[in-house]
């Protein structure tokens, strides 16, 4: 089916539990030796609800990681790899750490590269070798970026290094003590072409400051200054949001989302799990 | 900090399903270990893309680093200020005992003596690491002949010596080569001690004021001259004064060398230090306690008759006199008894009484990079309390093997406390 679904919750606890979508994914997938299940991952503060279910689950024993390889979406440049702030920080102690995930099959794009083209580059290449990605879970930012892809980003963009937006350093200066010399001002970023060949793509986001974003993304048209309004010629994308985030959108928009609601809930009921060996 | 080249293969421990102390807090973390060192597992993942080899569940504990002791003159009938052909053997037999007390590290100490005691023992008590065999031997603490007459305590008279005629001469003269001397207690009245300080500080010896009755003024001369610990806080010394703080005053003292601050011990087993004043230390300068037991050769041995140094002593219940006298002599309270005492006198929380046996020690003598804390690259010394029912710390040593263990002291309120606390 190819349909662009808009799952709305009533607030974040509950938008994150839709990490059952993931969970199942990963276990209809059927993960083995020979066949991984590759998922591209977000960071920042929205997705940390829904890491911590998939570490529930994990471990519940319900789910697994052997046979997962992951693709983050950005990185910054010239920030030490275990500063606290890095993406690398951030996956090993929100994630990683947690579960059982092969450290070879985590891939993260390294800021501190010598030739930054080139690791990105390089890291096109692992998601190709890795037979593309199955499931890329993202964010938006407030001004509807989609990873780094800061407004004017290219519609078929694919890894590479990106100046930050003003806004995004506005936002990620209260993770630097507010003190915005510190905040990187560059960053290595899949581009909008990267998530787009994506088999499916889920994108979460909650919260009143991001309505704005949603609204341009799916009510608006395709355009490169809301770059996740991209995801509208996607033939798989999930949107999960809570209530807040809707408040820019149509009544009619939100009101026949939710009528969908019993067909979405299919998607994550029944939760699967590894030990019944699915 | 990685180990050296060798232990990048040897296998790699995660102690899992704790808590540790790191950073002044007890964090829910795991504590990766390799090679007897602590090890970052968030490098071990991303530079070379390693899991563990080994998972360790620790049912809920708690691992601290192993105490510190630095002053401990005896145990078990061991008295090191006796001038034995084998000391060695003594200092062994106590290293290994001790480890059921928490203690992994440790600084035998000597009472004032004559100088063919110093000359015949030091030789025979090297710096030693530790390990499942014994508590590791950090240097020697000697606590007199240099102190002050009125101020001895136990100390004998007899042996009481000054500096005052070739200062650092006169020292070495007493005590011989200062090779495994890692720390020296003296009276800063005594004329030229600032030279005498200055001359132990500059071989890397830690100077500690105490048996003094010296005035805050001498005291900070003598901080600036380098000393940086105090021996027992009130025992032995001027009691504090609102004119003339003595020693005391040095806690809160404005003219210590910037950026340095003063450590303390204190005995706090109960019978040494009124918990009132403990507190009172403690609020004025949390981050210079250093909890020590100040144990004598009674220690673990029972009531009786048993020698400390020249003199003996008689053990009643857990109090230890001057034989014939009511003179304290050193405390026969082990280190995990001091430590909870300390927690439930002074009302602070566990990490800051367990930094007081273990980080705060380590500072003091400047190895705290690798001892006292649970930090990346810090040896890998871990106690292990079990919670809900806190009984006694047996250490483990890197291969987390527990060694074994002393009978817990019954402590039904520091029982319910510890229990609400973690």
């Amino acid at each position: 089916m190819t349909i662009m679904r808009l799952v709305i919750l009533d607030n974040y606890d509950l938008a994150s539990e839709w990490a059952k979508y993931i969970c199942n994914r990963i276990i209809q997938f059927k993960p083995g030796q020979d066949k991984y299940f590759t998922l591209g991952l977000p960071t920042g503060s929205t997705p940390l609800g829904c890491y911590k279910k998939l570490i529930e689950y994990h471990k519940n024993g319900d789910l697994s990681f052997k046979y997962v390889k992951t693709f983050n979406m950005d990185e910054y440049v010239g920030l030490p790899r275990n500063h606290p702030e890095s993406y690398h920080s951030y996956m090993w102690n929100n994630f990683f750490k947690h579960i059982d995930i092969d450290p070879n099959n985590a891939h993260i794009l390294d800021g501190n590269a010598a030739d930054l083209q080139a690791e990105c580059d390089a890291f096109e290449k692992k998601i190709k070798e890795a037979g593309g990605i199955d499931l890329f879970v993202g964010g938006i930012g407030p001004d509807g970026h989609i990873a780094f892809n800061e407004p004017g980003s290219s519609l078929v963009s694919r890894t590479r290094l990106k100046t930050l937006a003003m806004d995004t350093i506005l936002a990620n200066a209260k993770y630097f003590d507010g003190d915005l010399s510190k905040v990187p001002t560059m960053a290595l970023t899949v581009g909008v072409g990267t998530v787009m060949d994506a088999r499916e793509v889920m994108i979460l986001l909650t919260g009143a400051h991001k309505a704005f974003a949603l609204y341009k993304a799916i009510e608006e048209g395709v355009n490169h200054m809301w770059t996740v309004s991209a995801f509208q010629q996607h033939p798989q994308t999930i949107f999960v949001c809570d209530e807040d985030a809707t408040l820019e959108l149509r009544v009619k928009t939100v009101k026949y989302f939710k009528g969908l609601m019993h067909v979405h809930n299919k998607l994550v009921e029944p939760l699967h799990s590894m030990k019944e060996g699915n | 900090m990685r180990g050296g080249q060798g232990t990048a293969g040897a296998r790699v421990l995660r102690f899992t399903n704790c808590r540790i102390l790191r950073g002044g807090a007890l964090l829910r973390e795991d504590l990766w270990v390799r090679g007897g060192r602590v090890l970052d597992p968030e490098k071990l993942f991303f530079e070379e893309r390693r899991v563990a080899d080994e998972l360790r569940d620790c049912g809920g504990c708690i691992l601290a680093p192993g105490f510190i002791d630095v002053q401990i003159n005896g145990g078990f009938g061991v008295d090191f200020s006796q001038a034995a052909d084998d000391v060695g053997s003594g200092v062994d037999l106590v290293a290994q005992r001790i480890l059921a007390h928490g203690v992994t590290a440790f600084c035998p100490t000597l009472v004032t003596s004559p100088p063919e005691v110093y000359q015949k023992v030091l030789p025979q008590i090297p710096v030693k690491p530790g390990g499942p065999h014994g508590a590791g031997v950090l240097g020697v603490h000697l606590e007199g002949p240099f102190i002050s007459r009125e101020k001895r305590g136990a100390h004998p008279e007899d042996h009481l010596r000054s500096f005052e005629a070739r200062a650092f001469q006169d020292v070495l003269a007493t005590y011989g080569p200062l090779d495994n001397v890692c720390m020296v207690t003296l009276a800063p009245e005594l004329s030229r001690s600032p030279e005498v300080i200055r001359a132990l500080t500059a071989r890397g010896i830690r100077v500690s004021l105490g048996h003094s009755v010296a005035d805050l003024r001498a005291a900070e001369e003598a901080v600036q001259s380098g000393a940086t610990f105090i021996t027992h806080l009130f025992n032995a010394m001027l009691p504090f004064h609102h004119r003339d703080p003595g020693i005391v005053g040095l806690l809160t003292s404005d003219r210590l060398p910037p950026g340095h601050h003063i450590f303390y011990g204190m005995i706090s087993d109960g019978i040494h230090t009124n918990p009132a004043a403990l507190r009172i230390a403690h609020r004025a300068h949390p981050q210079g306690l250093v909890l020590v037991t100040d144990a004598v050769p009674a220690l673990g041995l029972g009531n009786g008759r048993h020698t400390l140094g020249q003199q003996e002593v008689e053990v009643d219940g857990l109090t230890a006199y001057v034989a014939g006298t009511r003179t304290l002599c050193g405390s026969i309270s082990p280190m995990d008894v001091c430590v909870r005492h300390f927690l439930q006198a002074s009302g602070c929380n566990l990490e800051s009484a367990l930094e007081a046996a273990s980080l705060h020690p380590a500072q003091l003598l400047g190895l705290e990079k690798h001892k006292g804390t649970l930090d990346f690259g810090a040896d890998a010394v871990i106690l292990y309390k079990s919670h809900p029912t806190p009984v006694s710390w047996p250490a483990l040593d890197a291969r987390g093997v527990r060694v074994p263990h002393w009978r817990p002291h019954p402590s039904p309120w520091l029982r319910h406390r510890l229990c609400g606390a973690g």
